[in-house]
């Protein structure tokens, strides 16, 4: 596949061993990028890089402060510089759903910090690469997945709605302030897919009227190649 | 002048010392340093990220303790991490001053290190008690995740707390290759590149490996700097053949850009994109044929960073800006203040 805007393409996606971030994962495999993806469970990570041959499986948790280094030495390691980050991996806050009032404060700081400050860490670990990138013509793309709970105040919703919502903002911002680097901010929202983390928030959802991980891993590469430089394609 | 001993990378009232081409002297604060730069020059920075390459472990043989500071590699090439050279240090920590640390135990070729989760043999010893080359076990992802883990990076007595990756790496660290930071890059921040673009300035990036500055021993600090692999992209190669054109000037941030510029220049004048290893040492009768002007650390005489500075400036002039270092009583080493060092006229 020499032609397809992701062959050869270097791509680190975080929370990569299940839901969208294993369906990106397998497509970006499968167009032929050079992938590392980060999980922290040993054991997935290494099943996915197995069944991946190629990709680079790292073990970390981006809500750790002291992961975020070791994460992104790998993640350079692996790929040699970076062309685009997905920032996937998500907390759902308390589990099942709960009111605000009934929210631990916990729960909120953990969403917090894999929803937010952990993607901010690992951007600004690995800007300099991206920035890089893009001054060289083929890269400096960094997707942050959202969600409509950023936007709508769904009750039950708030410590995973205020995180994404913050991250959609904060992506706005990165865009601004970085677009004359040709480093692209974007913030998508896949909707509401068949995936374990939907399954931990709505146990009792009817899986056909969900959209399908593959779905919406295909619509987030697109959104992604819109933003890549003109002849990236290698 | 005093060590700089917080891990502050931009300091607010962070100094400059100007040293022009006609060997005027001026103070101006390091966050004005856009305003030394003239339209169509082109900034040259090195985009290293400093590995963490301090490896504690032990000598299995004796079972002491050990300090291993990687120090060299031959490429950039991120699959090619198995073999380093390196220096061993005995028991102590960053403390004591490199000068005053014991030395390992005596190491023979074929001598085990347990480094954390890594695993490393001495296949060469390089006519020193303490330097050697060592092979690591294993493939090149298990070797990365276990420096990545269980590093940190090389320490300063003269810090007041302990080094993490996050004090080293520069805003623009972007490829795996410096063994200390390459430490003028912590002068520039995001806004100072959106400045640099807004006064119609250019700014690139090349790579090199960043060696180690002090190995605590003279007969060893004498071989420095080592070898050191570098590349330089494409689009870095175009930007300074066309601010050359234009005749604007190559300022690099760093003496690591000095190195690998006029290296890749050596052939005929020109920068050449690509790989290579700079393996000169440049001194007061190097003929400089890129860099036009140097922001760098404070360095002390004697050191071979202090070295280069005399291919861009005459002993008098250096010796005064010496003084006047000292009598303004700048901050050295790496999170210290700067100098900013035109090319003699």
């Amino acid at each position: 596949m020499p032609n397809h805007p992701f062959s050869n393409l270097k791509v680190a996606v975080t929370g990569g061993t299940s839901g969208l971030g294993l369906a990106l994962v397998k497509q970006l495999h499968l167009h032929g990028a050079r992938v590392a993806f980060v999980a922290r469970g040993s054991e997935r990570v290494h099943r996915v890089a197995h069944d991946h041959p190629g990709s680079s499986g790292i073990v970390g948790d981006v809500s750790s402060k002291d992961d975020i280094y070791p994460i992104a030495l790998q993640i350079l390691a692996a790929l040699d510089g970076l062309d685009v980050l997905i920032n996937n991996a998500s907390d759902l806050g308390p589990v099942p759903l709960a009111l605000l009032a009934d929210t631990e404060c916990e729960d909120l700081e953990k969403a917090l910090a894999t929803n937010l400050i952990g993607p901010f860490r690992l951007t600004k670990a690995l800007l300099g690469a991206l920035a890089a990138a893009a001054r060289e013509g083929h890269g400096g793309v960094v997707l942050n997945v959202s969600s409509d709970a950023a936007l709508n105040a769904y009750p039950t919703w708030g410590a995973y709605g205020a995180s994404k919502a913050a991250l959609r903002h904060l992506t706005g911002v990165w865009d601004a302030e970085l677009s004359g680097e040709g480093v692209h901010f974007l913030s998508v929202d896949p909707g509401d897919m068949d995936t374990p983390l939907h399954a931990l928030a709505v146990p009792d959802a009817d899986h056909g009227t969900l959209k399908q991980p593959d779905v919406a891993a295909r619509e987030i590469l697109d959104a992604i190649a819109a933003k890549l430089p003109v002849g990236s394609i290698k | 002048m005093i060590p700089a001993d917080l891990p502050v990378q931009r300091p607010a009232d962070a100094k400059l010392l100007v040293v022009d081409a006609q060997h005027q002297l001026r103070d101006v604060a390091r966050l004005a340093f856009v305003d030394l730069l003239r339209p169509g020059d082109l900034v040259v920075a090195n985009d290293a990220a400093t590995l963490p390459a301090s490896l504690r472990g032990h000598h299995l043989a004796t079972g002491l303790l050990i300090e291993v500071r990687l120090a060299g590699r031959r490429t950039l090439e991120a699959e090619d991490v198995s073999d380093f050279v390196a220096v061993v240090f005995g028991a102590g920590d960053f403390h004591t001053r490199t000068e005053s640390r014991p030395a390992p135990p005596p190491l023979i070729v074929g001598d085990h290190l347990a480094l954390g989760p890594l695993m490393a043999t001495i296949t060469s010893l390089l006519d020193h008690p303490r330097f050697v080359s060592l092979h690591f076990d294993g493939a090149a992802d298990t070797i990365w995740a276990g420096i990545a883990r269980h590093g940190r990076p090389i320490q300063y007595a003269h810090m007041l707390t302990p080094l993490a990756l996050w004090d080293v790496w520069t805003p623009i660290a972007g490829r795996l290759a410096a063994f200390e930071p390459p430490s003028a890059g912590f002068a520039l921040n995001w806004r100072t590149v959106a400045a640099l673009h807004e006064h119609r300035i250019g700014f690139t990036t090349i790579t090199h490996a960043a060696g180690i500055s002090s190995t605590g021993d003279d007969e060893l600090d004498g071989r420095l700097p080592l070898d050191e692999p570098y590349e330089i992209s494409e689009s870095a190669a175009e930007a300074i053949a066309a601010t050359r054109r234009t005749r604007g000037r190559i300022v690099a941030i760093g003496t690591t850009v000095v190195r690998a510029l006029e290296h890749a220049a050596a052939q005929n004048g020109l920068v050449q994109a690509g790989r290579g290893l700079a393996n000169q040492r440049i001194g007061p009768a190097t003929r400089l044929k890129v860099v036009d002007a140097l922001l760098t650390g404070v360095h002390q005489g004697g050191t071979s960073h202090y070295e280069l500075l005399r291919a861009f400036a005459d002993n008098p002039t250096l010796r005064h800006a010496d003084e006047w270092l000292e009598q303004h009583r700048y901050r050295t080493h790496e999170f210290g203040d700067s100098v900013f060092l035109e090319r003699s006229a």
